[in-house]
């Protein structure tokens, strides 16, 4: 019988690495090489889920992705995976405490429900990017498709370019930047999330609402736009949340049903 | 006048006056727990043959017949095998207390079965007491996360539920205590409403890749199940092979939940009878059968529904209502301390009485079992929950195994269509068998 405790119910902030080796440890590990024109996705994710811990391998380098998918999926250790190509869907889904970073663009669904770690895509991401993420930073530094952070839990996702319709929808926990445009319905059915824009935003969603900047508002999206390298002013950002409207049933409100 | 001299309309009917009028007074739709209250063509309208001259029954006391239940054999590594082919639905912390979801898992080991958690997340109770336990993935993703992915011994991708087939989840937010509010990732007291669509896929071929990734982050150890709602079943069940489900799992319209619009409840999805023939059938149509496992739910409360589940073509049933109702759900009384307490006053305070309560979306459950209220829960102790449950999913079992020995069957997945008919014309057509006494199933040629 499992004998063994939820983890869905602490933070995810607070969940240890089981496997997790020190950086201090794998400092003379030499990076791996994988090329998926040869090796096959299965032989890369085993690697990083079990070997590259048991081995202290600390930097893994992919070559040749080609639009793979659930290309460095899983992960639960303080890998950096650096992916040489586009990618396909999920990406660095379920991330834990590793560092992945696209150079090039990520199909649906980039980093989907992370719970720690960073990812970051250099180019262009596609629809759902940050998924129901937990935790961690997901930067982007070009435009991301529709629904970009859907159901968002907790996760801080940094946009460098626009961010396409029912971005932010249902989301519960964590911040969004948007440094260029949003598209129709930003924040529809908000919770608890906040998200920041720059740009013009074609329509709010259901409940979403413009609320004033506030100091702690500055330095929040200050630190966000430092952890992911980018110079854009904190003055010139609109903040969005929920107006709380739809927290409770009532018939006056049925039409946002 | 005399009440018998009084004419009350076909159309308009004292039950649907009383709809209209509460529509007007608040504006609002009805919401509540358990599953549809119409009744519709079921389990009940087929029987078994048994034997005969031309078949030999086994000895209903001395011979085996063996219940043993594979599920995931298509692709994982560790496939679910399981005592008997009975298991317990998924439910979520959130309409269920922790206790009772403890219970769950309790019972389910003790008879060598699986539970299920539901939309709210895997709680430590249910992992440490359930031996096998499925993990859902459901649209909202609340509490979903790859620890206990990894923790779970199945995965269970749910897209549809039979008692809502198209909607999300409801917890209303008199049952978002703190526990469950942390572990939803949601304001306490919110009237949370679930997502009806996965966030991060959106069709069968979405499907495909999404269900790859689960095997890739679990190192395709892990059975993955897909869960729909009885609609378009025929069609929905080959998508979901084609998927690559390792098991199917079909709710039909009867199947509970713990809070919906009465207006999904009794108006959608189709009943747990045809859309059983009609997914066995997809199967067949692909020559699956045996490869992927076919698990049916929505209404089973029997032995014999189990029994006539099975020789429709099912591997396993699944069931959510009928193992609340054996841990207490509308009984007259709970149990304290050994003593039997009367809840019937509760129930009044409810506005309804035992045997008739679907007040599960209020939180107020008089007998402790889908409530987050400290008091109202302590109501279900643990341990007398799991006792009541082991001895339903043993009842359940003797009674499949007693008609299948009945059928001649060493093995209760040898029960098969043959050794059933139907009474009536409605279930002949809807499960494909004969109508008993004639050898004509409606919509097939003689």
């Amino acid at each position: 019988m499992a004998n063994m405790n939820s983890a869905a119910e602490r933070p995810a902030t607070e969940r240890p690495a089981a496997e997790r080796s020190s950086p201090v440890e794998r400092q003379g590990a030499q990076p791996r090489e994988f090329d998926l024109s040869r090796d096959a996705l299965r032989q890369l994710n085993l690697f990083l889920h079990k070997d590259a811990v048991r081995d202290g391998v600390g930097q893994v380098r992919v070559h040749n992705p080609d639009g793979a998918h659930s290309i460095a999926c899983g992960l639960n250790a303080e890998l950096d995976v650096q992916i040489h190509g586009h990618v396909g869907y999920y990406v660095a889904g379920m991330n834990q405490h590793a560092s992945v970073t696209v150079h090039g663009n990520a199909g649906p669904g980039a980093a989907e429900n992370m719970m720690s770690g960073r990812v970051h895509v250099k180019g262009f991401a596609s629809t759902a990017a940050g998924a129901s993420a937990h935790g961690g930073l997901l930067i982007i530094d070009g435009d991301a498709s529709l629904r970009c952070g859907i159901s968002l839990k907790g996760a801080d996702i940094v946009v460098g370019g626009s961010v396409g319709s029912f971005s932010a929808f249902m989301a519960q926990a964590g911040r969004m930047v948007v440094c260029g445009d949003a598209e129709d319905a930003l924040g529809d059915s908000l919770y608890e999330a906040v998200i920041y824009v720059r740009g013009k935003v074609r329509s709010l969603g259901a409940d979403a609402r413009y609320e004033p900047m506030t100091d702690a508002d500055r330095a929040a999206l200050k630190g966000l736009l430092t952890a992911a390298g980018r110079v854009e002013d904190p003055a010139d950002f609109k903040r969005v949340a929920s107006a709380k409207s739809l927290y409770h049933w009532h018939a006056d409100a049925d039409q946002e049903y | 006048m005399a009440e018998r001299e009084l004419e009350e309309s076909a159309g308009f009917d004292r039950h649907t006056i009383d709809y209209i009028q509460r529509a007007a007074a608040s504006g609002l739709y009805e919401i509540r727990g358990l599953g549809a209250k119409r009744r519709v063509p079921n389990f009940d309208d087929l029987l078994f043959l048994a034997a005969s001259m031309s078949r030999y029954p086994l000895e209903g006391y001395r011979e085996r017949c063996s219940t043993k239940t594979l599920l995931g054999t298509r692709f994982a590594s560790k496939p679910i095998e399981l005592a008997i082919p009975i298991t317990v639905a998924g439910m979520s912390f959130g309409a269920l207390s922790a206790r009772v979801k403890e219970a769950l898992g309790r019972a389910a080991t003790e008879v060598g079965t699986s539970t299920t958690t539901g939309d709210g997340g895997m709680t430590s109770e249910e992992r440490a007491a359930s031996k096998t336990l499925v993990y859902q993935c459901l649209p909202s993703r609340y509490g979903f996360n790859p620890d206990d992915l990894r923790r779970a011994d199945a995965i269970e991708i749910v897209i549809g539920q039979g008692a809502k087939p198209g909607g999300g989840g409801m917890l209303l937010g008199q049952k978002v205590n703190p526990r469950v509010a942390r572990m939803r990732t949601l304001p306490e007291g919110v009237d949370q409403r679930s997502a009806s669509r996965h966030p991060d896929w959106t069709g069968p071929d979405d499907l495909v890749i999404k269900i790859k990734e689960l095997r890739e982050i679990t190192d395709w150890e892990k059975p993955i199940y897909v869960k729909v709602g009885a609609t378009r079943t025929f069609n929905d069940v080959k998508l979901a092979v084609h998927a690559g489900a390792d098991v199917v799992v079909v709710d039909g319209m009867q199947g509970g939940t713990a809070a919906t619009q009465t207006v999904f409840i009794e108006h959608v999805g189709i009943p747990t009878l045809a859309a059983l023939r009609q997914a066995v059938d997809a199967l067949d149509d692909l020559n699956m059968r045996g490869t992927v496992q076919l698990v049916i739910s929505g209404g089973i409360r029997s032995g014999a529904d189990v029994a006539k589940a099975l020789a429709m073509g099912a591997d396993a049933v699944a069931i959510g209502q009928g193992v609340l109702v054996a841990l207490g759900c509308n009984s007259e009384s709970y149990v304290m301390d050994g003593q039997h307490v009367s809840a019937r006053a509760d129930y009044t305070a409810l506005g309804t009485a035992p045997g008739f309560c679907h007040h599960c979306h209020t939180g107020k459950c008089p007998v402790g079992v889908t409530t987050q209220d400290a008091e109202l829960e302590r109501r279900l102790e643990p341990a007398v929950g799991a006792k009541r449950l082991k001895n339903y999913l043993k009842t359940l079992n003797m009674e499949l195994t007693t008609v299948a020995r009945a059928c001649g069957k060493q093995d209760v997945h040898h029960l098969e269509k043959e050794d059933l008919v139907a009474l009536t014309v409605e279930a002949a057509a809807m499960a494909g068998v004969p109508l008993a006494g004639t050898s004509w199933i409606p919509g097939k040629a003689p």
